[in-house]
């Protein structure tokens, strides 16, 4: 009787054992389709030779690398310098993306802010608007905002209409168009977080700080954003990561001297004159630049959260 | 209560009302300097209101609410030297217990003495060894105590505790109540104590509000309101009583004899506003009532006992009069005295002490 029981048993938890294996294989599948296959790719692609009419040869080589980071003169044959243009288009990158997350949370915070405090029942109502723009491709928005924008565009027939502005102010291919384009195409990746954690806040203890003599702003800095930041965090890094790749809003918004990574990884897959590994490898800087951030930012939360533990 | 003492919270005429709604309809009252005082009431009475504008968190819709004689209603929450213990504690999950301790001394400015002060506070609750925690690592009485601290640091001139205990189990509400009644006599704090728990009230308060819909019912002390309820409400939502509609047949002796219904009469001390022929109610405290087989007192009722019932402390009998009323008759279950047991269907006489049967005016 007992050996039949613990047979039964076993054989219970091997059906659920390949039970896991089996409805664990999409989860894989997605991982190691969307994720493993394409950065992989992207890696072994950055250490081969390019061909000239875009593709690569496979033979492995440094070259995109040394591309990025170095100048050998026009033939290859000078001494290495530091080569600046790449290195400076990716500064650029991180300080319009970062503008453009700042940009987000001090717009964003707010909005989530007063969804969260509606009455439960219309803060669905809410949400939807804000989501409501981007049924539409992010294409579209682009252009339409670039019309938006422009010398003779609306806001400027605005300004001069009710005479803020005497002539059109110059917006379009200039960096704060770009910082307005990322803002405008990532806002509710900021909004919806911080809504989450902000709706999930215990108001009481706003009501505590006020009775314990803090002003609203002390209230603020003191108790709802400390014990928000989570979803402020994740809101930031919603922002932050596909602002810094974007090619979109600068592309068109920003014109050629406002260049950005995103644009110089997708002209090296463009037609003929692109470079495939030299794209790769810009690619994969980017990703490693991306989660060194990423690193650095969880490490100090969960050493602040340490200290005050 | 000879004495004059020192009003600390004087509530003159205070109506709140929600669009069509009224919380509290026209409240006055006058809380003592020192003095633990309770709102007691069922949920929606208002008497949760009632703290919360006192405390700032609402507005008060007519009349004022005086703070030792000075007009509070024109100041935010954070400039009143009120200090609040909510009813979910509102622990700053973020920070140590120190640091909620401390964040009122802050605020004021103390930063300096803060620490010392804090930790002055965590001794009192007795919470010193967990000053460095988090709140969500300490139980909920541990946590009551940190809100007590919180509250208690900055020395207000009155704390507000919103059902502080209401949260807790039986027991560790029972070493609460005595706990907060210490630190209160200690502190010499005025205390404004919110609860819809009647023994809670009558255990800690000094003097007691009965409210109910957004109404004072009864101000006195626990003494005064369990002995003369003033009406109904009073007398059904504290303690048990045995409450019953009579006719007032006369008068004797300044008491009133009160037909219970089937022949039985009661003699009752008479309260102003009645007369012969008066229909009112007659709250009847079983704990005062006791069953004898034999009619010592001429006034005793003859009755049947229907069902006993076992309460631990306590045996509850249920009697009927014969052709009257039911009486529900409460013994301590002790063999001292004249407690007895009688069995179902015994017939048995139900006497009381003179104070046992009340009046009600309204």
């Amino acid at each position: 009787m007992a050996g039949g029981a613990a047979t039964g048993a076993s054989v219970t938890t091997d059906t659920y054992a390949e039970a896991r294996t089996w409805l664990l294989l999409p989860a894989w599948a997605v991982l190691g389709f969307f994720v493993l296959a394409p950065v992989g790719m992207m890696l072994v692609y950055s250490f081969l030779t390019k061909e000239f009419r875009g593709g690569v040869i496979w033979e492995f080589s440094l070259a995109a690398y040394d591309q990025f980071f170095f100048d050998r003169g026009l033939f290859g044959d000078e001494a290495p310098k530091i080569e600046w243009t790449y290195i400076n288009i990716f500064w650029r990158s991180i300080w319009q993306a970062g503008l453009a997350t700042v940009m987000s949370l001090l717009i964003g915070f707010p909005t989530a802010y007063f969804i969260a405090t509606r009455p439960e029942k219309v803060r669905p109502i809410w949400v939807f608007l804000i989501t409501i723009p981007y049924w539409v491709n992010l294409l579209i928005r682009t252009v339409s905002m670039k019309f938006l924008l422009r010398d003779n565009g609306p806001l400027n027939e605005f300004l001069m209409s009710v005479g803020v502005v005497s002539e059109p102010i110059h917006i379009i291919n200039t960096n704060f168009a770009v910082q307005l384009g990322l803002f405008y195409s990532y806002l509710p990746f900021m909004v919806l977080p911080v809504y989450a954690s902000v709706e999930r806040y215990n108001f009481t203890l706003s009501e505590a700080a006020a009775d314990l003599y803090a002003s609203k702003w002390t209230t603020l800095r003191r108790v709802l954003l400390p014990t928000v930041k989570p979803g402020v965090i994740a809101g930031c890094i919603l922002v932050f990561v596909p602002s810094l790749g974007s090619f979109l809003a600068p592309d068109l918004l920003g014109g050629a001297k406002n260049f950005m990574i995103g644009s110089l990884i997708e002209e090296q897959f463009k037609g003929s004159a692109g470079n495939w590994p030299f794209g790769a490898a810009a690619a994969m800087i980017l990703l490693s630049m991306v989660l060194v951030i990423l690193m650095v930012f969880a490490r100090q939360q969960a050493k602040s959260g340490k200290e005050a533990g | 209560m000879a004495e004059a003492r020192q009003i600390a919270i004087d509530v003159r005429d205070a109506v709140k009302r929600y669009g069509d709604f009224t919380a509290l309809k026209r409240i006055s009252l006058s809380i003592h300097d020192n003095e633990f005082f309770t709102l007691l009431g069922p949920s929606g009475c208002g008497k949760t209101t009632l703290l919360r504008m006192i405390a700032g968190f609402e507005d008060v819709t007519e009349g004022g609410i005086f703070l030792y004689g000075k007009e509070i209603e024109d100041l935010p929450p954070n400039r009143r030297p009120v200090n609040t213990v909510f009813q979910n504690y509102a622990l700053f999950p973020h920070m140590t217990v120190l640091e909620n301790v401390m964040f009122p001394l802050e605020m004021l400015g103390k930063g300096r003495e803060a620490r010392a002060r804090a930790g002055e506070m965590l001794e009192l609750v007795q919470l010193s060894q967990f000053a460095n925690r988090k709140p969500n690592q300490l139980s909920g009485g541990q946590q009551q105590r940190v809100a007590l601290a919180r509250a208690l640091a900055p020395q207000p001139k009155v704390l507000l505790l919103d059902e502080p205990l209401s949260a807790l189990d039986l027991k560790l509400r029972k070493a609460m109540q005595i706990e907060l009644k210490h630190i209160q006599r200690e502190t010499g704090i005025t205390f404004i104590f919110v609860t819809h728990d009647q023994e809670e009230a009558l255990t800690m308060s000094d003097r007691i509000a009965v409210m109910s819909a957004g109404e004072l019912q009864q101000l006195g002390t626990p003494g005064e309101i369990y002995e003369y309820p003033r009406n109904m409400f009073v007398a059904d939502f504290i303690g048990e009583t045995n409450l019953l509609e009579v006719s007032v047949d006369a008068f004797a002796e300044g008491r009133a004899v009160c037909h219970l219904g089937g022949g039985h009469e009661m003699k009752v001390d008479a309260v102003e506003g009645i007369g012969v022929g008066s229909k009112v109610h007659l709250s009847v405290r079983p704990e005062r009532l006791f069953l004898t087989d034999e009619k010592i007192d001429p006034d005793a009722l003859h009755a049947t006992v229907l069902e006993n019932v076992f309460v631990g402390t306590n045996i509850m009998t249920i009697v009927d009069l014969d052709d009257g009323p039911n009486f529900t008759i409460r013994a301590a279950n002790s063999d001292r005295g004249n407690a007895r047991v009688f069995p179902e269907g015994s017939p048995v006489f139900v006497n009381g002490d003179r104070g046992a049967a009340r009046l009600l005016v309204d």
